[in-house]
Parts: structure tokens; sequence; C-alpha cells
């Protein structure tokens, strides 16, 4: 049985872990709303480009242009977008796992793989698992459009000059607060664009001119959208990372809870058979005064 | 024809503007061109330069960067990677930026990689420079 001084000492201990664990669950949750925030700012510009890419892309033969050119994949690259901090429960773990799992199902296929990482966690796990090209580390506390650019532009020029097949993207999808869902995204070649759009009212579809033409203006506009496809997974990713942060910490405050509670009792039961020891002490040394 | 231009910036961090103007002049690809109200449908991309609107015979200027803007008679969508008000350029940010730039183009080559990266970001400090003289200017 621990003694008395022990199990304080360890209540102490739990009680400020639960301490750090809380604050780390509020930090999460104000990163959480500003990240929101972000997403929901991004929605306009978003929404507008895919609204003028679509109706771009149905005017054009997109077919020619480089980045949708579909090649016989044998070199793939793969980003995988990971957090660059732990302590947020299996947001990282699932999505490596799931990394893995697609760098394995290619290499049995007999196709060379190598991998572009985004975020610290992936690059620490993968660093010698696997043929690392490039990476970006210590990048996602605060980012803007510049990073997105950045990452693009490093995959699209060897894309272009056929240095490799296709390129996937693996990331966190954001679903809500505490579900996030790793999904594997091909970027290129980019998915087909410009689908006929039922929706789309025909009022809304204005016949434009075009300045430059409007091949030229589409080359222009997709490494833009290759842009906003990696922004919009860097978004997530940093939501989703706070997300899953403050549940996993929410987890722990409570689990600290519980915890001093069963030691308080056990506390309290040791200082209870300390009190009945003693008492029983004084009771049999009185009695034997009294007999003798 | 409505008889009002309503303009907005959009960059991915934020709606930058988003109201009534008199007109806007924005820094196309092939040229500056400036909208009124009533212009035909017009789609264009946007280069590294200087867009400012009138409201109220006042010049608002901004420093923007690539992008595309879209006119309909009665809106004007510009659509970049950011813009910047004149009034909130950080000038020794810019000139800092600037310096940088030069000095590391004055030692690449023309055919490196980075150089056309390392052109661009020159003209982009220069331009924010450019822009926010004009607005201790107006």
């Amino acid at each position: 049985m621990p003694s008395l001084k022990d199990i304080k000492r360890k209540v102490t201990a739990v009680q400020k872990t639960k301490q750090i664990t809380r604050a780390m669950n509020m930090v999460a949750a104000s990163k959480f709303k500003s990240a929101q925030l972000k997403m929901e700012n991004f929605r306009p510009y978003a929404g507008k480009f895919m609204d003028v890419l679509n109706s771009l892309a149905l005017r054009v033969d997109t077919s020619t242009h480089p980045l949708l050119a579909v090649r016989d994949p044998k070199k793939i690259r793969v980003i995988c977008m990971t957090s660059d901090r732990g302590l947020c429960g299996g947001f990282n773990t699932n999505l490596i796992k799931a990394t893995e799992r697609f760098l394995r199902e290619k290499t049995n296929e007999g196709k060379e793989v190598s991998l572009i990482n985004v975020g610290r966690k992936g690059r620490d796990h993968f660093r010698k698992k696997a043929t690392i090209l490039a990476q970006k580390v210590d990048c996602l506390s605060k980012f803007d459009m510049t990073l997105a650019v950045s990452i693009a532009d490093e995959v699209i020029t060897p894309f272009i000059k056929e240095e490799y097949d296709e390129l996937y993207l693996i990331y966190n999808q954001f679903v809500n607060v505490s579900v996030q869902r790793s999904s594997i995204v091909r970027l290129f070649p980019l998915p087909s664009i410009g689908q006929p759009d039922a929706d789309m009212e025909s009022d809304k579809r204005l016949d434009y001119s075009y300045e430059p033409s409007d091949e030229v203006l589409l080359q222009k506009l997709l490494p833009m959208y290759v842009h906003v496809l990696v922004y919009r997974a860097l978004l997530e990713t940093s939501a989703g990372e706070n997300g899953a942060r403050m549940a996993a910490m929410d987890n722990a405050t409570s689990n600290c809870e519980e915890l001093i509670r069963t030691l308080t009792l056990k506390m309290n039961k040791a200082r209870q058979a300390a009190i009945t020891a003693e008492l029983m002490d004084i009771v049999g040394g009185t009695e034997a005064l009294a007999k003798g | 024809m409505s008889d009002e231009l309503i303009l907005e910036v959009v960059t991915p961090e934020k709606m930058v503007f988003s109201g009534k103007v008199d007109e806007v002049t924005i820094p196309g690809t092939e040229g500056e061109f400036g909208v009124l109200r009533g212009h035909e449908p017009f789609l264009t991309s946007v280069d590294i330069g200087e867009l400012y609107y009138i409201v109220g015979g006042k010049k608002v200027y901004y420093a923007i960067n690539t992008g595309y803007a879209e006119v309909t008679g009665s809106k004007v969508t510009v659509l970049i990677e950011t813009a910047e008000r004149a009034d909130a350029i950080d000038k020794d940010r810019a000139n800092r930026a600037k310096e940088n730039a030069t000095a590391q183009l004055a030692g690449l080559a023309k055919e490196h990689d980075d150089y056309e990266k390392m052109r661009l970001a020159l003209l982009r400090a220069v331009n924010r420079i450019s822009v926010a003289e004009k607005s201790s200017q107006s």
C-alpha cells in the first residue's frame, strides 16, 4: 500500500497535467476558430474560381494542356500532408498509415514512388523509410497562399518536363471538429474539369470576350487551380489538426479528472487507515495503563 | 442596364473590397484597362500592378498580384493572390524585399530556375513601393 504522502504527490502531479491539457485544449480551440475563419474566407475565392474555370473549360479543348496529359504511370509522386506537432490523437497516425498502404500498393505494382512531405510529423516518420524528394516543415502554424504556391510550383514544372507521371495528394479531409478522413486525391494529371453543370442556369453563363485568347487564359488558370487545390488541403489540414487536438485534449482532461477522483478516494482511505491505526494504539495504550 | 458598378476584390485570405464604385482600372496582362458600368462581358488575366477605383472623386489604390478579372455589365470581380491597400503597405518591408531580390538576381544566371521567381519578387516589391508612394501623394 502506497503511503499517504506518495498518493498526495501523485494527485498534485495529475492536477498539473490536467491544467496543461486544459490549456492546450483552449489554445487549440482558438486556433481552430481562426483556421475555420480562414476556410470561410477562402470559400468565395474558390467558388468564383471554379465558376470561371468551368465556363472556360467548356469552351476550350482542355485535353491538350500538359497538366492534363495522361501518361502510363511509371513514376509516381505523393504529397503527404501531416501536421507539424503531435498530441492530436490519431490525426497523423491514421494519415501516415493510409500513406504507407498507398505506397506499398503502388510499389507492389512495380511503380517508382517518391514522397514529398509537408509537415514535420510525416517527415519524421518517413525519413528512413521512403525516398523523400522535398519537404516543408514547421510551416503550418502560420501560412498563406504563398506556401501553397511554392508547393504547387515545385511539382508543376517536373510534371510538365515529364520527370514523373502521376501526382497524388494525401491529406486529412476536414469533416467536422472530431472527424477527419484520410483522403487520397489525384492531382496530376488533373481530373477532368468543365463537366457540364446541370445546376448552372443558362443565363448565368455569360458570353465573355477573352483577353488574351481563351487557350492562353486557360494555361494561366490551370496552375492557379492547382494552387487552389493545395491551399484548400492546407486549410483543411490545419483546421483538422486543431480540431483533433481539441478532442484529444478534452479526453485527456476528463481522464485526469477521473484519475484524480480515484486517487483522492485512495488517499482518503489511506488517511482513515492511518487514523484508525493511531486510535488503536492509543486505546491499546490506555487499556494497558488501566490494567497496570 | 443597371446604373451602378459593383467591385469585388477577392483573395484567398479574404474579401478585400466589395462595394459600389464609379470606375475601376485594372492592370490586365494585355495592358491596363478601365471599366465603367455597362462594360461588355469580359474575362482577362491580371498582372502584377496597381489597381485603383474611383468613388466620389476619390482614388483608392491597391497593389495586386497575378490573377484574373471578370467583368459583367454591372459587376467586376477581381480574383488575385494578394492585394494590399496603398496605405497599408509596409514600405520598409517592401524596400528590404526589393534589395534582397536585386542582390539575389545579380548572382543568378538567366537560365536558373530561381531567376524567374526572383524577377517576379522584384517586380512585386517595386510595384508595392510605387503604389505606396501614390498613397502618400494623394
